[in-house]
């Protein structure tokens, strides 16, 4: 009896660690250019003449930028013919990529790789694809909408995709939490694989580009109209000036692999996922499908680091939802009352958003990315357009806490969160990789 | 038309959608669609949408059924084109 609860307490406590990443952002596609992108400040927002022919409010985006000659390393021609689906073109190469970093290959055998799977989340899928394919059913064309329609257009086509690209045999799937999307499918993978479901989940989000996806931000007056001349200035985190976030799209992905199996095959350890929280405000107190409820937010990142089992003191940085609206500083003191430190005892923060704009589903993942780049190559990425920060933000916490250049240091600890409508939140706590 | 020009047509139309190519380098009257060609099923529906498009026919849901090999497809485009 004994034998067999030790044997049970070893199967619920794999470690899990990070061994691949790929990225597809507005600021960068792959990782060198990304990593150069973030630690230089390098702004991926430009006017959006789409948007503003179909006159938004907010007519400037951040879109990565993906030649066909790049897809057709990652797709063949006859995927590519009638193909219309940013968000599974940003996801097969930022997963593929994140696979091919982890040192791992692509096999054509009879049986599929059992002991991998993905969890690789989005909002929506093809939404192009979609209104494309209305229109023709509406023009009684039904049956000419050809054969990738439906592969397109569902939400789990992203995972589909790369499932069959890679010939996964484990779980195949697709998660949905809004803005927490990204942040979500980390945290389900090392679930998966912390309980020995699985020795190696690829795990990222992506999201849909152009106005179809964007307009009901836009409708909801969230977008900022303030920068239509000044797209490199549009996106404020933290700033006494934000006037909204800028639409944005692109994917992240992550190798999460099982540590025996990782050290087992020789693998280059990026982080250590230590564990985190998902949770939800159930739209009750100050929460709405709209607002976070500040009580939920701090019950997640006070889970999240219990779940950790680390203490709150032990972080070194914040990397933040901080979406360049109203609510930055909301976020900034939810954090600061759920890890009891403030001014200058608060931890480094910053929000990617300042150069990649919203990327929605995308965006915790993508952020993900460059928390886990910042942890092993040592260093916190610049926020941008914060110089006059919001007074609200600098009474709880020190300025040098928001750092505007670029610094180089050790790090040891980063939490990564995400809030998404819904009253949803996600927070993951990754570690530096220390045997 | 004739039957050696539909061949040719329809031979460029199938390319992008073969994964046998000894099959379709030595693509016969005979050839069948899928067992020889190996063309994914899904893909047959494009490879029709194809051949409309080509020859400015419609193909409906019952003729469809039946073009499963090189065969079927030039008796149904041979009878598309003579109704013209």
């Amino acid at each position: 009896m004994i034998i067999a609860i030790e044997i049970d307490i070893e199967y619920m406590n794999k470690r899990v660690v990070i061994t691949g990443l790929g990225i597809v952002a507005p600021n960068g596609v792959g990782l060198d250019a990304f990593t150069n992108a973030i630690k230089n400040g390098i702004s991926g927002v430009k006017k959006d003449a789409e948007l503003e022919r179909l006159q938004f409010s907010c007519q400037i985006s951040a879109k990565p930028e993906v030649s066909t000659e790049l897809a057709l390393h990652y797709f063949s021609e006859l995927e590519l013919r009638n193909f219309n689906s940013s968000g599974i073109l940003y996801g097969v190469i930022a997963g593929m990529d994140a696979w091919k970093d982890a040192g791992l290959s692509i096999e054509n055998n009879d049986e599929p790789d059992w002991d991998s799977g993905t969890i690789f989340g989005t909002g929506t899928s093809g939404i192009d694809k979609f209104r494309e394919s209305i229109y023709k059913i509406d023009e009684l064309q039904t049956r000419k909408l050809g054969s990738t329609a439906v592969a397109q257009t569902m939400n789990s086509g992203i995972s589909a995709y790369l499932g069959g690209k890679l010939g996964l045999g484990n779980q195949v799937t697709t998660n949905s939490s809004a803005c927490t999307t990204g942040t979500e499918s980390i945290l389900m993978a090392y679930d998966r694989i912390k309980s020995g479901q699985a020795k190696r989940i690829l795990a990222g989000s992506t999201s849909d580009s152009g106005p179809y996806i964007w307009a009901g931000f836009d409708a909801m007056r969230v977008c900022t109209f303030k920068h239509n001349e000044t797209p490199e200035q549009g996106s404020r985190p933290m700033s006494a000036t934000a006037s909204g976030f800028v639409p944005g799209s692109g994917a992240g992905a992550m190798v999460l692999e099982d540590l025996e199996t990782a050290l087992a095959r020789g693998a280059r350890i990026y982080a250590e996922v230590l564990g985190g929280n998902v949770n939800s405000g159930g739209q009750r107190g100050e929460g709405s499908m709209t607002a976070p409820n500040p009580i939920a937010v701090k019950k997640c990142i006070t889970t999240a680091i219990a779940n950790a089992k680390i203490s709150a003191d032990d972080i070194d940085a914040i990397n933040g939802h901080l979406t360049a609206t109203s609510k930055d500083s909301l976020e900034i003191q939810n954090w600061s009352e759920a890890l009891n430190r403030k001014g200058n005892n608060f931890p480094y923060i910053n929000s990617l958003k300042s150069m990649v704009g919203h990327c929605l589903s995308a965006a915790g993942s993508v952020e993900s990315v460059a928390t886990v780049l910042q942890l092993h190559q040592g260093f916190i990425f610049p926020n941008t357009n914060c110089e006059d920060l919001h007074p609200e933000i600098n009474s709880l916490i020190d300025a040098s806490r928001i750092p505007q250049q670029l610094i180089e240091t050790e790090l040891n600890i980063i939490a990564k969160a995400s809030f998404g409508f819904g009253d949803v939140n996600g927070c993951v706590i990754f570690k530096k990789f220390k045997d | 038309m004739n039957k050696q020009e539909i061949i040719g047509h329809l031979k460029a139309i199938v390319q992008p959608y073969i994964q046998d190519q000894t099959a379709f380098e030595s693509l016969t009257e005979d050839t069948d669609f899928i067992n020889d060609l190996k063309i994914n099923s899904a893909n047959l529906v494009d490879v029709i949408l194809d051949i409309e498009e080509k020859f400015d026919i419609i193909i409906d849901n019952q003729a469809m059924e039946k073009m499963i090999n090189v065969k079927a497809a030039i008796e149904i485009i041979e009878m598309h084109l003579a109704e013209k």
